[in-house]
């Protein structure tokens, strides 16, 4: 599998360029798949992905978008937890998008 | 001889041939599924006991973690680590895994 | 996981599915794959049964810990089921019992059955799938 060069770091990512190792994440390989994503990165941004993070530690898995959106209703309020917001986030898809900077897996299912 | 069995007792009938064909003295190693077969309540429990008394029972620890079972291993039972296995498996002649 | 949220819409038609688990977890991939298949299926908004019988019952042991064997602790995934809409999970009491557990044993709330209504229930689904 390929392997970049993320602040003096061999890191190594899949063909769709998802972190394979999740426990190599930092804020610096963070905001390398944020540019790779063309995504500027604001505490909106990192909000979403530290909720993501939380979330595969707690159940193994990245969430389909509809259960993040509830999730994060759940946590962040009803004016974050909808798809207006996060896609306004992540304008190729919160699930997808987000994942990869949070350097989990393509969530399940996802085509 | 070292026996190893990796299956299930409770899906498959690999643990009663294994004790059925193991010889007096012999050692029986159980891992991956086959280690539910040592803990308490189980359905292989009185198998179980009842053949450590002719044989040494072995199970792999790792495998008992994964499976949520370290605290409910049946008295009399062995629980060994990878280094462990290793040092079965040089100790004994031959080894015999039941597939 | 957009793109399948957006084809749920398609026919409207609503099944009953039920997904049989019969096999011990790690051993071998059956476990993994068909919680896999459960959180896929759940994108399409259908009515969803987990079912845990024979070996299947030990998938939902609490105190895992699989560090030792280098594998994925899917057992934490069980409890984001819910999140996921996937409210019936039944495990079979004979299976239990035939392996020393009870409720308290497992990782998630569920509704324990007798062998004749674990029949009833399978009689009345539209698809049963197993692993």
């Amino acid at each position: 599998m390929p392997m970049v060069e993320i602040a003096g770091k061999e890191v190594e990512v899949d063909e769709e360029g998802y972190l394979v190792d999740l426990s190599q994440w930092n804020e610096d390989i963070a905001k390398y798949m944020a540019v790779e994503e063309k995504v500027e990165m604001t505490d909106g941004h990192w909000e979403v992905v530290n909720f993501l993070r939380e979330y595969y530690a707690e159940y193994q898995i990245a969430p389909a978008v509809r259960v993040l959106t509830k999730a994060i209703g759940k946590k962040l309020g009803p004016d974050k937890g909808n798809n207006k917001y996060l896609y306004e986030l992540f304008p190729y898809g919160p699930a997808k998008q987000a994942c990869k900077i949070a350097g989990l897996p393509k969530p399940t299912g996802c085509i | 001889m070292l026996h190893i069995v990796n299956k299930s007792a409770t899906d498959r009938g690999s643990l009663e041939s294994c004790l059925a064909m193991a010889t007096k003295g012999s050692a029986v190693l159980l891992i991956e599924d086959a280690v539910y077969a040592v803990t308490k309540g189980g359905a292989a429990a009185a198998k179980i006991q009842a053949a450590a008394a002719d044989l040494k029972i072995y199970a792999l620890g790792p495998d008992l973690a994964a499976r949520g079972m370290s605290g409910r291993v049946l008295d009399g039972v062995n629980v060994v680590d990878y280094g462990g296995f290793v040092d079965l498996v040089a100790e004994h002649k031959s080894c015999q895994s039941w597939l | 996981m957009s793109e399948m949220d957006d084809m749920d819409e398609g026919s409207g038609i609503i099944k009953k599915f039920m997904f049989l688990n019969r096999k011990a977890p790690h051993g071998t991939v059956y476990a993994l794959e068909g919680l896999e298949v459960v959180l896929i299926t759940a994108a399409f908004d259908q009515d969803v049964s987990m079912v845990f019988t024979d070996d299947g019952v030990y998938q939902l042991i609490k105190g895992v810990d699989t560090k030792g064997i280098e594998v994925k602790d899917f057992s934490k995934t069980y409890r984001a089921l819910d999140g996921y809409d996937i409210e019936k999970l039944y495990v079979d009491q004979k299976s239990m019992d035939a392996r020393g557990l009870t409720e308290e044993d497992l990782i998630v709330d569920v509704t324990v059955l007798s062998v004749d209504e674990m029949a009833n229930l399978m009689a009345e689904q539209d698809v049963v799938i197993s692993f």
